[in-house]
């Protein structure tokens, strides 16, 4: 019995049925692949070897008794650190948060442990989520597979390379301006941003409450079908949880598979590539485009005329939200603590301000600045409120424009994978990442990004983006799948059977 | 509207957010931040007065649960993570200063 690592999760998921492997060995040969290759990619900040092995374990032994807990029972994952793990620590890539053990799973977690899922470690991450390079995380930047010279995107950086890496089969990222999407597309993986509310956000570390989302981070459309309906659903512990199903995503995606998108009317919207966009990348775009023309799709160009103000609007009102929730690391009930140097007998605001000043790192600092100045009064009107009436036209932009088409499309992200350090001192360059995903965010629908090939320019890989209706996920699988199915069969292979094997690689 | 932060005002706003900032972070932050601020202002204008504005994408209602008691963590695992605790509470730095 052999466990191969590059298979996908539903081939392993097959494998483990049929007994062709165990959960141990694909637990042990996935904690072997990371003791590989991380040291180069740098994918976690924390691997648990012993907490993997003993849920495989208990898997193997459920699955002897004929008590299989779901469709993904031992198969192994690999968690954002941004996710609360009981008994695992959980940082969110900051100094602030260093060693904290949370007390609590978050509720996408403890869905996973009781699907049976081996939990292989916590992935690097932007510092609480903000970025798009994993260059902000205060424990070093995360390399992209495909050239370890460059970035895997962000925020979620470390589990995209990590899947890419074929460290993990399946991994969850979550997704606040495109954490989830925009480093898929530049690893050559899937990801998907469900619908606002359709995944708990419970024991999610909140960044901006009303654009988090957690989703999964995955190989293969069908992949993320199967880990979104492990993990999604409604949840009494988050407000915002949509109290109804979960469309039928796994269908969806066996509908899409077959290649067949008759009917279905797909928007290209007109604000979302031209200028700025790498070549390689549109035209990577434009393929898979006419492919989805020829299986049968009815192409139309749509107009989101509002779109052109949502990277504004969103680093008004994400500054805004994220000052607010980071205002709870206070340095009195968990986190770090320090003691302002030269100061008898410090006040709790002087040991905030000082503990606040050694643990959150320069981004973190310039958002919750911005944050503050977007909401302090005299300005609140002029910025804030703005923002939130443009983001009312933007989610009028995506009806008008769903009256046109089923789904919208865009390359998921402007450019492919750009060289470490390019951009991490230059924060607007670097917010531009986010150009294409964000206004999702603000509407709360749902997107997918699909490998969509590698830009002619570099060789490095690019991402096809799908927005469907807000709580028609479906939709984005169905498409999703169709593109993959279609890609493939031209490829004649997966994308990341093109990438470098990282064995011997050093960083 | 033409908008941009002076070291001054910047040091304001970091103290509003509780963080300290030394004097090369607030050479550093101060440029960088009102060419952000620079470029957010564009939205000035865009919506007129009688647009609603949008605070969560999906219409939200409250949410209400029975006035039951749930399980919830224990005082041992709520202080876990304590910088520090004396009594099973949460010890803090003093809180007044002199004058108050």
């Amino acid at each position: 019995m052999t466990a191969d690592i590059r298979r996908t999760a539903a081939e392993l998921a097959d494998d483990l049925a049929s007994g062709a492997t165990t959960s141990v060995e694909l637990t042990q040969a996935s904690l072997d692949r990371i003791g590989a290759v991380d040291g180069a990619v740098h994918a976690f900040l924390q691997v648990d070897a012993e907490g993997a092995l003993a849920a495989a374990r208990a898997s193997d032994e459920r699955r002897a008794a004929g008590q299989v807990a779901s469709a993904l029972d031992g198969v192994p994952i690999a968690v954002k650190d941004v996710l609360a793990t009981e008994g695992l620590p959980t940082t969110c890539g900051s100094r602030i948060l260093e060693g904290w053990v949370p007390p609590y799973d978050a509720t996408v977690v403890a869905k996973v442990r009781a699907a049976g899922l081996p939990i292989l470690g916590k992935t690097n991450m932007d510092e609480f989520a903000m970025g798009s390079s994993t260059e902000h995380s205060a424990y070093g930047v995360t390399h992209n597979p495909w050239d370890l010279t460059r970035i895997p995107g962000g925020s979620g950086g470390g589990s995209a390379a990590a899947v890419a890496a074929f460290e993990a089969p399946i991994a969850l990222g979550t997704d606040t301006g495109g954490s989830i999407r925009q480093p898929g597309a530049v690893t050559g993986t899937v990801g998907v941003k469900p619908t606002y509310g359709g995944v708990s956000r419970y024991g999610l570390v909140a960044l901006a409450n009303s654009l988090d989302q957690v989703g999964p981070v995955t190989r293969t459309v069908l992949d993320a079908a199967l880990l979104h309906e492990v993990i999604g659903g409604h949840d009494p512990k988050d407000s915002t949880s949509i109290d109804q199903p979960l469309p039928a995503l796994v269908e969806a995606v066996r509908q899409g598979a077959s290649g067949d998108l008759t009917g279905v009317r797909i928007g290209v919207v007109k604000e979302l590539g031209g200028e700025g966009y790498q070549a390689g990348v549109l035209a990577r775009f434009q393929e898979s485009v006419e492919l989805l023309t020829k299986a049968g799709a009815e192409v139309v160009e749509v107009s989101c005329p509002h779109f052109v103000h949502a990277l504004a609007t969103y680093y008004l009102i994400l500054p805004a939200e994220a000052s607010s929730n980071l205002a709870r690391f206070d340095a009195m009930r968990y986190g770090l603590r320090v003691l302002p140097e030269g100061v008898d007998a410090p006040s709790a605001e002087d040991v905030m301000r000082a503990t606040r000043e050694a643990g959150f790192g320069d981004e973190v600092k310039r958002r919750i600045i911005l944050g503050t100045y977007a909401l302090s009064s005299g300005y609140y009107d002029a910025y804030y409120g703005q923002a939130q009436k443009v983001r009312t036209l933007i989610s009028q932009d995506f009806a008008r424009a769903f009256e046109q088409a089923d789904v919208l499309v865009s390359p998921t992200a402007p450019t492919t994978a750009f060289p470490i350090g390019d951009k991490v001192d230059d924060p607007m360059a670097m917010y531009l990442n986010d150009l294409a995903t964000i206004p999702a965010n603000l509407s709360g629908v749902p997107g997918i990004s699909v490998p969509s090939g590698l830009a002619d320019e570099d060789g490095l890989p690019a991402g096809f983006q799908i927005l469907a209706p807000a709580l028609a996920d479906d939709r984005v699988y169905r498409v999703g799948a169709a593109l993959e199915s279609l890609l493939l069969e031209q490829w004649g292979g997966p994308l990341l059977d093109r990438a470098p094997d990282l064995e011997g690689a050093s960083a | 509207m033409s908008a941009s932060l002076s070291r001054d005002e910047v040091a304001h706003l970091a103290t509003l957010a509780r963080i300290d900032l030394t004097e090369a972070e607030l050479d550093h932050l101060a440029p960088q931040l009102s060419v952000i601020l620079d470029s957010v202002a564009s939205l000035q204008g865009v919506a007129s007065a009688d647009v609603p504005p949008t605070s969560h994408a999906l219409p939200l209602t409250n949410v209400f649960r029975e006035d039951v008691v749930e399980p919830c963590l224990t005082p041992e695992q709520a202080l876990s993570g304590a910088p520090e605790q004396e009594l099973q509470r949460f010890s803090v730095p003093r809180i007044l200063g002199d004058e108050q």
